[in-house]
């Protein structure tokens, strides 16, 4: 299968390329940008005219729900969400039923995600057993079964001593550490930012230091271990100031940002609203203008969906009962296309941020169209302007706090190892 | 339409109402302008007489269909109904649907020995079998039509017209 | 964002919190209230405005105190009572809220009272009832309590009618006051030019100035020539362990005895919403002193709270006619 993609705009941050190419394809891989190879005849062409071409996105954390919760989302449901979005690569976190924590899971993951050939899945395996932060998982094991990384998810680790013996234990074959840091015993029963909002509507608080605290004792035994550790899902001002002191002392350090972070704040809780509750919480104005501001200066390397569908029933819930998260692989492109706009920042650098830098995180050859590169793209335009609606998104998860609101990039072909998997039904029409 | 001096008709109503007066007899006046004009006939009788004020708002057949009004004044009565000869005082009778309040709300309070509605003007239009028993004036209005009393700030009454667009 | 406690004429639909609710609203309440607290001097003590219809007391969280008041309300109103306690039965069953509201809504209750331990609950559930359905908020988490602040502010219009003249301090538990919160709203919104709150840093909430009160940390400076003492109960679990290291010490550093009272205007009235922990937030001579308003308080409940359901209970749209 030979593809020509002609007229489109090229952006590939990894190899500083933002013009007009055009782009072929031949068994699986980018053949050539710009001049077709030798030879080179294609069975299809996609007429980009209008559009940009990018590596198709790579996202640091989507929540797929399988193992265990497929009332909540199927492997299927959320890696057709993924390629409408354009993601080509995810990585999903080991926080499963049951955990990500035995090598035989995360092969059968693997194994199921390659049958369904939607999207590349890079599972993060547990870095403790069933999570609990007590006794180390079989990391090897779980590297050769195809884990990128190891992480607790949500779970928080208690205590100090097996956590320096994690780092140890990871840095011993150079593997990376995902965290989202937040000090157990201050974020304890927290469903709000600890501020005005939280006061006025009496939600318990996580103070912000809950996240500094912590990234502070990571950011230490990282140092200290030498370990390559990933901050997932930064929240705070002071969190931002921590990696970027941290980065300038030459800590291995990487941050990520959800979407979700770097556009809202705890005033879109409003009137305990749900789609609202999220992990972490959603803090000040001042919180999220130093979020945006630390991807612009590359504090912060990546933004994620963090993507969680929950089912509706766990979400018809008063505030603090509602389960945390938000549906968001659908979301992912046009929110970051925002973060640049309302930034200041060029497409380029938001397409970044969802490609190679990520990849670059995940240490998997991804997020970039070097020629013999694998063929993932997404197809987008950036000027295509949609509504979020339930009834549209493929993801069975429909929370989002968006609901409603207009998007603007949508992407309207995914290839994926070469092949088209997405195409926008309403440009089909058309 | 020339309407009639609500002063006279006031002086010819407390004049009817001092025949009536008896021992056991009390006066209870409907807000607002029952009120003020069970206030000016204790005035001009300048007899010691148990009174008191209704709002029937809580006791109106209407409150389904149109909520509870705003501008509600507590009912006030101090003395003990039961055998009392009740004279009941309102402006304007209308419907009769406010007297059928105040009769009830009353009833609340204890058993009356009689109630006697006392009106200043009976515009018409009763839709309940209940008729004032002393009437200052009757004067015919359409359904269109507001009569409304009012006071001024001298205490002196006025009577106007009102023509309904709704 | 559109309040959802108002209609689109922005008259009362749902009494959810005092926050964001227009002063007009609130005089409209106490103003009403007036007319009840007669009823309650009467040979018979009700009204037929509610008659025909059915109120249900939802209390996913128990307080026989607070629904009982809430029961005389509305059946002086002459409305039918339903007493559902939620926390005993369904809850447990799995049942979730929305099957229990769903299940009242099928029984043609007009009106919910609604008490749960969850910040929001009430919100909630008034999202989710049909159109002529009216949601009254009895308490939820830390939230709101929206009639106790409307009855503590019409206790305080009775005992000192110049609102714009006062110094009101709230002492105690405010960070997980529902209670607070409410009084806050009131009284700021009908113009109180300082309310103050006195309280240890571990019980006040984040940023709680913002809500627009002064701070104080000692009984002393805070209760200087305040008109109006508010107390705030504070809840027995919490009076030992990391907010408070015992009630005696609380008692001693935060509770109000007459002396610390002799600090206030030689006037000055001593609230409390009840239950009281004597001994702990307030001294016994304190609550049954000539100071104290705290059993008025209770009357006066049961005045606003018919208030508010003869408001909410009648009509498209409450204030129609006048």
């Amino acid at each position: 299968m030979k593809i020509h993609i002609k007229n489109g705009h090229v952006i590939d941050p990894r190899n500083n390329l933002d013009a007009k190419q055009d782009v072929f394809i031949a068994a699986g891989k980018v053949a050539g940008i710009g001049s077709a190879p030798d030879g080179f005849v294609a069975n299809q062409t996609i007429d980009a005219a209008g559009l940009i071409v990018s590596p198709g996105f790579v996202d640091l954390s989507a929540r797929l729900r399988e193992p265990g919760s497929d009332y909540k989302a199927t492997l299927k449901t959320e890696l057709q969400a993924a390629i409408a979005g354009g993601v080509t690569s995810l990585a999903c976190p080991p926080d499963t039923t049951p955990v990500l924590d035995e090598p035989g899971l995360v092969e059968m993951l693997k194994h199921r995600a390659k049958l369904l050939n939607l999207a590349h899945v890079y599972p993060l395996g547990a870095l403790t057993r069933r999570l609990e932060g007590k006794l180390l998982t079989e990391m090897n094991a779980l590297s050769n079964a195809g884990c990128v990384g190891f992480s607790q998810a949500d779970n928080a680790m208690t205590d100090t001593l097996v956590l320096w013996r994690a780092f140890e234990y990871a840095a011993t074959f150079g593997y990376t550490i995902f965290l989202r840091a937040e000090d157990y015993y201050l974020a304890q029963n927290g469903v709000a930012h600890d501020g005005e909002i939280a006061s006025r509507l009496g939600l318990k608080g996580i103070p912000a230091a809950a996240e500094s605290l912590a990234i502070a004792s990571i950011l230490r035994i990282a140092q200290q271990t030498n370990t390559r550790i990933h901050l997932c899902r930064i929240s705070s001002a002071e969190g931002v100031e921590l990696i970027r002191a941290a980065k300038k002392n030459g800590v291995q350090v990487s941050a990520d940002v959800s979407t979700q972070h770097c556009h809202l704040t705890e005033m879109d809780i409003g009137y305990f609203n749900a789609h609202a509750n999220l992990k972490p919480p959603l803090r000040s104005t001042r919180d999220k203008s130093a979020l945006c501001q630390g991807l612009k200066d590359g504090t912060i390397d990546a933004i994620c969906s963090d993507h969680t569908p929950v089912n509706d029933d766990a979400k018809l819930l008063p505030f603090a009962e509602a389960e945390p998260g938000a549906s968001g692989l659908e979301l992912l492109l046009p929110l970051a296309l925002k973060w640049a706009a309302d930034n200041k920042a060029s497409m380029a650098d938001a397409i970044a941020k969802i490609t190679s830098h990520p990849a670059q995180i995940l240490n998997i050859a991804a997020g970039d169209l070097s020629v013999n590169a694998n063929a993932d793209i997404a197809i987008f335009s950036p000027e295509a302007e949609w509504k979020v609606q339930a009834s549209q998104l493929k993801s069975q998860g429909k929370n989002t706090p968006y609901l409603g609101q207009s998007m603007l990039g949508q992407v309207q072909y995914t290839l994926l190892n070469g092949q088209l998997t997405f195409q926008n039904n309403q440009l089909e029409s058309q | 339409m020339q309407l009639p001096n609500p002063e006279t008709l006031l002086a010819d109503i407390t004049a009817k109402i001092a025949e009536k007066i008896n021992p056991n007899s009390a006066l209870v006046g409907i807000h607002s302008g029952g009120v003020w004009l069970m206030r000016r006939v204790l005035e001009t009788l300048k007899a010691d007489i148990p009174f008191g004020t209704l709002d029937a708002a809580l006791y109106r057949d209407d409150y389904a269909a149109r909520g509870l009004k705003t501008n509600l004044k507590p009912s006030d009565i101090a003395f003990d109904v039961t055998d009392k000869h009740i004279i009941l005082i309102d402006d304007i009778f209308y419907t009769g649907r406010t007297t059928r309040a105040a009769m009830n709300e009353l009833f609340d309070y204890g058993r009356p020995a009689s109630i006697t509605l006392v009106v200043l003007i009976n515009r018409g239009g009763a839709q309940l079998p209940i008729t004032p028993n002393i009437t200052g004036a009757e004067i015919l209005l359409q359904a269109d039509q507001n009569l409304q009393l009012s006071q001024d700030t001298k205490g002196k009454l006025h009577l106007e017209i009102e023509q309904n667009n709704a | 964002m559109h309040n959802p406690q108002l209609d689109a004429n922005g008259e009362l639909k749902h009494l959810l919190t005092i926050e964001g609710l227009p002063k007009r609203i609130l005089n409209q309440i106490l103003d009403t209230a007036e007319t009840f607290v007669g009823v309650a001097e009467r040979d018979i003590k009700k009204v037929p405005l509610l008659r025909g219809k059915t109120v249900c007391n939802i209390f996913f969280e128990n307080s026989t105190r607070t629904r009982t008041t809430f029961e005389i309300a509305a059946k002086r109103l002459s409305a039918d009572v339903i007493n559902l306690n939620v926390g005993t039965s369904s809850q447990s069953k799995g049942e979730t809220i929305l099957d229990t509201v769903d299940n009242l809504i099928a029984m043609h209750a007009d009106m919910f009272v609604v008490r749960h331990a969850q910040s929001g609950a009430a919100h909630f559930i008034a999202q989710h009832v049909p159109d002529n359905i009216s949601v009254i908020n009895a308490g939820d988490g830390r939230h709101a309590h929206p009639t106790q602040g409307l009855l503590d502010v019409f206790t305080v219009r009775r005992y000192k009618p110049d609102m714009h003249n006062l110094r009101v301090a709230l002492v105690g538990d405010v960070l997980h006051s529902r209670v607070a919160r409410s009084e806050i709203h009131a009284l700021t919104t009908l113009g109180v030019p300082e309310v103050r709150v006195i309280a240890p840093k571990t019980l006040l909430p984040a940023d709680v100035e913002k809500l627009g009160v002064q701070v104080f940390h000692d009984m002393k400076n805070g209760l200087k020539d305040v008109d109006v003492v508010m107390m705030l109960r504070l809840q027995n679990e919490r009076m030992t362990g990391a907010l408070l290291p015992s009630a005696q010490e609380y008692f001693k550093t935060f509770g109000l005895t007459q002396e610390m009272l002799n600090h206030a205007k030689p006037d000055a009235i001593v609230m409390h919403p009840g239950p009281m922990n004597r001994g702990v937030e307030i001294d016994s001579s304190v609550a049954d002193g000539s100071q104290s308003v705290i059993l008025p308080q209770v009357t006066y409940g049961i005045a606003v709270r018919m208030a508010v359901m003869a408001i909410l209970g009648g009509g498209q749209s409450a204030g129609g006619i006048s």
